[in-house]
């Protein structure tokens, strides 16, 4: 009879971490950023079918990175314990804190139990708020710890470097063309510095527009609208101030 | 019912099993307990407060809904003011007569199991699907309908794929009819049917189509003491809706008003109504 290997719990982990960021480093990256009426999620996709946002409730958006299948089995989770919630209590008590924590929860356990494979995937869980200071971003990592985001956030393979960018270039306020193309400008760009060009047929595209006058405020922005909105002239003093900005201390943007 | 139930916090094993696309059947999956069907019936008669009027009508280009106000139990009047038509969807809406406590749950329902299919398959029900749907929630109630707490509901919305509006009656058992051009149903729908057989045009525009629902509920109050006529003393007016491929919208209250005081006013000269033509 062999003998067991001896492997450390910190070895452990560390594998199983590396295993579900190599997973993830596979997928394209997404980016979700708010604007002056609300959230907006932008990410390179060639499927028209298979999503990378979706609708979770009236409020709340989700957006993944990684491997279709386990986050479209979260994500249909999710669908389900909102709607179970809402139909228990209000619509009103189904909130994106209260979602982020059970993803925590699943994911943690699934990533600390031996016998499970961890996902790989990387989730964003955004809900707009009645107004910009109302709005709340979580970012979930594959671990299963959570992160309270805002402004701008960036998950798959690139995101550290696309975080970086959007970091230096975001601030609050901006339109929704504004920041639609902050965001493919971020996404386009490559880790030795130079650009290609994702078309528009590439992109997915979703809002969470506060302003809508349905309970729901999820949109999917395509076609038409969306090259309309990345034809359109963003103002050249907001392009030199988002300039004069990268400097600046993030705490002045408010 | 908490998604928390197992004390970890984790999504329980039946959130993340791929199943159907319908709440319903999760629900009776996870909750049973939960599907209003399920419940077990207690024995005897139970008085709860009753919905009456809901009538619809088709235009070129969308289909009109409307409802009084007036909830009866017995021979007092519950309520004056509950609303009996709700949106469905974007793109439909039900309006209910029967006991108003279940009628309102079954609607609840309803939207979430549409919401719940849109959000999870990432298309929408036809406009026939989603009027199968409400059958078979309307037949899981035939228990409770035998002891006098019957749900009818009126199903009306705007087909995308035939682009013009449609409306579904249903009887008890969960039967479910098209209905072309008018449809009502409750406690005054006799004469809010005879009303719109006379007035009905299959050319209306919809602001003729939203005066026609008016004047029809008019006449279903006239001679129904369970259906309640637009109360000007309270500003209590009927509720009317209006789905075209634009989605579904509800008149606001000023507009609604205008309706209920132009069909007032007009029957203070002839109490009986517009007439139609003899031949």
């Amino acid at each position: 009879m062999s003998t067991p290997f001896y492997v450390s719990p910190q070895q452990a982990m560390a594998d199983r971490a590396e295993y579900a960021r190599k997973g993830i480093a596979r997928g394209r990256s997404l980016v979700v950023l708010q604007y002056a009426d609300g959230i907006v999620f932008v990410g390179e996709n060639p499927s028209r079918a298979l999503h990378k946002f979706s609708e979770i409730y009236d409020r709340i958006g989700f957006a993944a990175a990684g491997k279709y299948n386990e986050y479209e089995n979260l994500r249909i989770g999710g669908v389900r314990y909102a709607d179970l919630r809402g139909y228990t209590y209000d619509r009103d008590d189904v909130t994106a804190r209260g979602l982020a924590n059970v993803y925590a929860q699943t994911l943690g356990t699934i990533f600390s139990s031996a016998g499970e494979k961890p996902y790989e995937v990387e989730l964003v869980v955004a809900e707009v708020g009645a107004t910009a200071a109302g709005d709340q971003i979580y970012r979930l990592p594959h671990d299963g710890s959570i992160v309270d985001e805002h402004g701008s956030v960036a998950v798959g393979g690139n995101a550290e470097q696309i975080s970086t960018f959007l970091d230096q270039r975001h601030q609050d306020g901006m339109t929704l063309a504004e920041a639609l193309k902050l965001a493919v400008q971020a996404l386009s760009s490559q880790a030795n510095g130079a650009e290609k060009a994702i078309p528009v047929e590439r992109l997915e595209v979703a809002v969470l527009d506060r302003t809508r006058a349905q309970q729901r405020k999820f949109k999917r922005i395509r076609g038409r609208q969306l090259a309309r909105l990345l034809e359109a002239d963003v103002p050249a003093a907001a392009q030199a101030d988002a300039v004069s900005n990268d400097e600046a201390p993030e705490d002045d943007a408010e | 019912m908490e998604a928390n139930n197992l004390g970890t916090g984790r999504l329980p094993a039946a959130f993340l099993t791929p199943g159907s696309s319908s709440f319903m059947d999760f629900l009776g999956a996870h909750s049973p307990d939960m599907l209003p069907g399920n419940r077990k019936l207690p024995e005897g008669v139970v008085e709860a407060p009753h919905g009456t009027t809901i009538v619809a009508a088709t235009f070129p280009g969308g289909v009109v809904l409307a409802g009084d106000r007036r909830a009866t139990m017995g021979n007092m009047i519950a309520q004056r003011d509950i609303e009996k038509v709700f949106p469905a969807d974007e793109y439909s809406a039900v309006g209910i007569a029967g006991t108003a406590g279940l009628a309102v749950e079954m609607v609840k329902l309803f939207q979430l199991e549409l919401e719940h299919f849109e959000k999870v398959e990432g298309a929408t029900l036809s406009l026939e699907g989603k009027a199968n749907r409400l059958s078979t929630m309307i037949r899981s109630n035939l228990g409770m309908a035998m002891q006098g707490l019957a749900v009818v509901p009126l199903f009306a919305g705007y087909d995308e794929a035939k682009e013009k509006g449609r409306i579904f009656s249903y009887d008890v058992t969960g039967g479910r009819s098209e209905e072309h051009g008018y449809a009502a149903t409750g406690s005054g729908s006799i004469f809010a049917r005879g009303s719109m057989k006379k007035l009905y045009r299959p050319d209306l525009t919809e602001e003729q189509a939203t005066t026609l629902v008016v004047q029809a509920l008019y006449d279903a109050a006239d001679d129904d003491s369970a259906t309640g006529g637009p109360d000007l003393y309270r500003h209590i007016y009927p509720i009317v809706t209006v789905i075209t491929d634009e989605g579904f919208r509800r008149l606001t209250d000023a507009q609604s008003q205008e309706l209920a005081r132009t069909v007032t006013n007009r029957r203070l000269e002839q109490p009986d109504g517009p007439r139609a033509a003899l031949l």
